[in-house]
């Protein structure tokens, strides 16, 4: 670890220098809240934000992807030939993302990334995406990161992480990808003790007040047929509209749909958000639904995150608790109240 | 808000201990400020769970399509409206209901709270006496409540319950002198092109979530035409064409349908102002029929019924 001391008006000339060579995406306050957008200029850059209304996933999983183009015309020898729609994987910096959403984007990993199958579009922009994550020194009160298993200074899915110690920042590499980085942006100065021991302190400060809610490793523990039949899942999806604000919000709802679009002879093969809230999401072409009720859908989801996954992958579950479902469902279904319930449950 | 809380808790015990209704369908205590939940209570223990204050938003009449059970339901005005539209519509029949009135002071904008927050968050939210006690990290702040109402609720006048079969508290005074279609007029307005620029501007958040529509009471299609697929009507991206294809269509399946509820606003995630869509439909309805949605259950809604008195200046 060599930890750097950058102060704030400093970061802001690296960042500067940075955008010269490659994209830099921030936060920045559009309208009514905050997303990840690429800089225009650095002042747009709002590094005292909370967290963003959408989680960053669509920088990597968009919701409306293009994959691939092609033509129907008939007298093209290329007709019905898929072509991979062009796309920019230029050098890209995302700047001032939440541990938790960068965790999230390892848990996609999984279902992006395997043995068998690498998703071309999700590894390029990873391999071309550099994390500069931000400590969050004030968590939320509806977050619940240390309860799921990565916390408010985690480290895991950054290649740098920042902290704001009030007057700068102190970064530390985590990747070689990270050290990179902070030599391009022409960061060395190292950071003084008192610097790093504030940092320690404020990590202190942030993961103490959070307290751990529920038990991933008693959801874990139970049997799988028995969380399935238990009688709570009534009362909790009682309130559901089923919209799918939880799963459009959630880091790691990664589910998608694919579709074509033909407008005269020319195609588009897209990918698109989808998620397990709508009825159509598991409508068979024989006309079969098997999970034609909303009591299903509710149950799906939260079995998903917090059993199958845990269950199938053995790293947790596919939950980082940035709090965006339980902050923003339009009817206040809690996922910390769902996890508890899971966790407590037991028909024996 | 604690005597309504009170009063009905004590309906709901005694409609179930009685076995008057199957089931109680009103609110619980939220688990974060500024929203309860939808809360379906079974026994009369239950009932005590049930709970009111000025974030029940929710409009409850949106679950009741396609329930077969005796169901007490708490209703402000705009919930009781949607009801009378459900029950002309044959979604549900009004003696299945007992419908425990709740008039109505307005509900508050969680939206508009936390924008006057300016990004401190509230970790508690009590109301009291025309006040909204707001406490969070280190800052403490009262709001008043009435320049913190959803935004229909700052124009409606019909606070009252219009059908019900006990009441909660004492009727409220209607609001009489309220400018109701100020933001439709600014609309009007304009040019064709400002008009198709405004409702771009306003539908570019969209990630078609469906929460506007999911939340609406009216919004009961068994499949919605968003979600056919042989064929599919509408494309699913974000794509200003798609977009604009579901709340253009929504809007119409609501005219003469909706009643200014608000549900669809408040759901947004990413702060819609939906109803700027279906204001229009319903200032035309009154305007061209002298109809004001959700009001009467003997008047045939105008849309699926003739008069001969019916303007006709459309046709040429």
């Amino acid at each position: 670890m060599s930890e750097i001391f950058v102060d704030k008006d400093g970061l802001k000339k690296s960042i500067e220098r940075l955008m010269e060579h490659c994209r830099v995406v921030g936060p920045v306050f559009r309208g009514q809240y905050h997303e990840f957008a690429q800089l225009k200029e650095v002042g747009e850059l709002d590094l005292t934000y909370r967290n963003t209304r959408l989680s960053p996933k669509d920088l990597f999983h968009p919701h409306s992807d293009r994959m691939f183009t092609y033509t129907l015309a008939k007298d093209d020898p290329e007709a019905g030939i898929l072509k991979e729609a062009p796309q920019d994987y230029s050098p890209r910096v995302v700047l001032g993302i939440r541990p938790c959403d960068a965790r999230a984007f390892q848990l996609d990993d999984t279902n992006f990334v395997t043995e068998e199958f690498k998703d071309p579009w999700w590894v390029k922009r990873r391999e071309s995406t550099t994390l500069v994550g931000l400590a969050c020194n004030e968590p939320c009160g509806t977050c619940f990161c240390t309860t799921v298993g990565t916390g408010p200074f985690d480290e895991a899915g950054l290649d740098v992480l920042l902290v704001d110690v009030g007057d700068g920042y102190m970064a530390r590499p985590v990747t070689e990808k990270g050290h990179r980085l902070l030599a391009e942006a022409g960061l060395t100065s190292p950071a003084p003790a008192e610097v790093k021991k504030k940092a320690e302190d404020l990590q202190k400060s942030a993961e103490q007040g959070m307290g751990k809610l529920f038990s991933v490793d008693a959801i874990a523990g139970q049997n799988s047929l028995e969380l399935f039949n238990a009688s709570f899942w009534d009362e909790v999806q009682f309130a559901c509209i089923n919209c799918g604000t939880c799963t459009f919000l959630c880091p790691t709802c990664w589910c998608f749909d694919i579709q074509d679009e033909v407008c005269g002879d020319k195609g588009d093969r897209l990918r698109l958000w989808d998620s397990c809230m709508f009825p159509l999401f598991t409508h068979h072409g024989s006309g079969h639904n098997p999970r034609s009720q909303k009591l299903q859908r509710v149950r799906q989801r939260f079995m998903h995150k917090l059993k199958y996954y845990q269950d199938k992958y053995h790293q947790g579950v596919a939950c980082v608790g940035c709090g965006r479902c339980v902050q923003h469902c339009p009817v206040n279904i809690d996922i910390r109240q769902v996890a508890q319930l899971m966790s407590a449950s037991c028909i024996c | 808000m604690h005597a309504y809380t009170d009063k009905i808790r004590e309906i709901a015990r005694r409609l179930l201990s009685e076995n008057r209704v199957d089931v109680v369908i009103g609110y619980r205590r939220g688990t974060v400020p500024f929203m309860n939940e939808p809360y379906l209570a079974k026994t009369p223990e239950q009932a005590d769970r049930l709970h009111w204050d000025g974030f029940c938003g929710v409009n409850l009449a949106n679950y009741l399509p396609r329930r077969t059970d005796r169901v007490g339901i708490v209703a402000k005005g705009c919930d009781s409206r949607n009801m009378v539209v459900q029950i002309l519509e044959n979604q549900i029949p009004r003696d299945h209901l007992y419908i425990i009135g709740a008039p109505c002071k307005g509900m508050l904008d969680r939206k508009k709270i936390a924008a006057e927050l300016q990004g401190k968050e509230a970790l508690t939210a009590e109301e009291n006496d025309g006040k909204i006690q707001i406490q969070g990290k280190g800052f403490q702040v009262d709001l008043d409540r009435q320049a913190f109402l959803q935004e229909n609720c700052a124009i409606c006048i019909h606070r009252n319950p219009v059908i019900y079969d006990e009441l909660a508290g004492d009727l409220v005074t209607e609001q009489m002198d309220v400018d109701r279609y100020a933001d439709v007029r600014q609309v009007e307005a304009m040019t064709s092109e400002e008009r198709w620029n405004h409702f771009d501007q306003l539908i570019h958040p969209c990630i078609r979530c469906y929460a506007c529509r999911n939340a609406c009471p009216q919004c009961y299609c068994p499949t919605c035409f968003v979600d056919e697929s042989t064929p599919q009507w509408v494309g699913k991206t974000v794509d200003p064409t798609d977009t604009r294809t579901f709340h253009f269509l929504r809007a119409y399946h609501l005219a003469g349908r909706c009643t200014d509820c608000g549900a669809c606003e408040r759901a947004c995630p990413v702060g819609i102002k939906v109803r700027q869509f279906t204001k229009k439909l319903e200032k035309d309805v009154l305007d061209l029929f002298g109809y004001e949605v959700g009001l009467s259950l003997e008047d045939r809604p105008p849309l699926d019924t003739f008069k001969p008195e019916d303007p006709e200046s459309f046709i040429m």
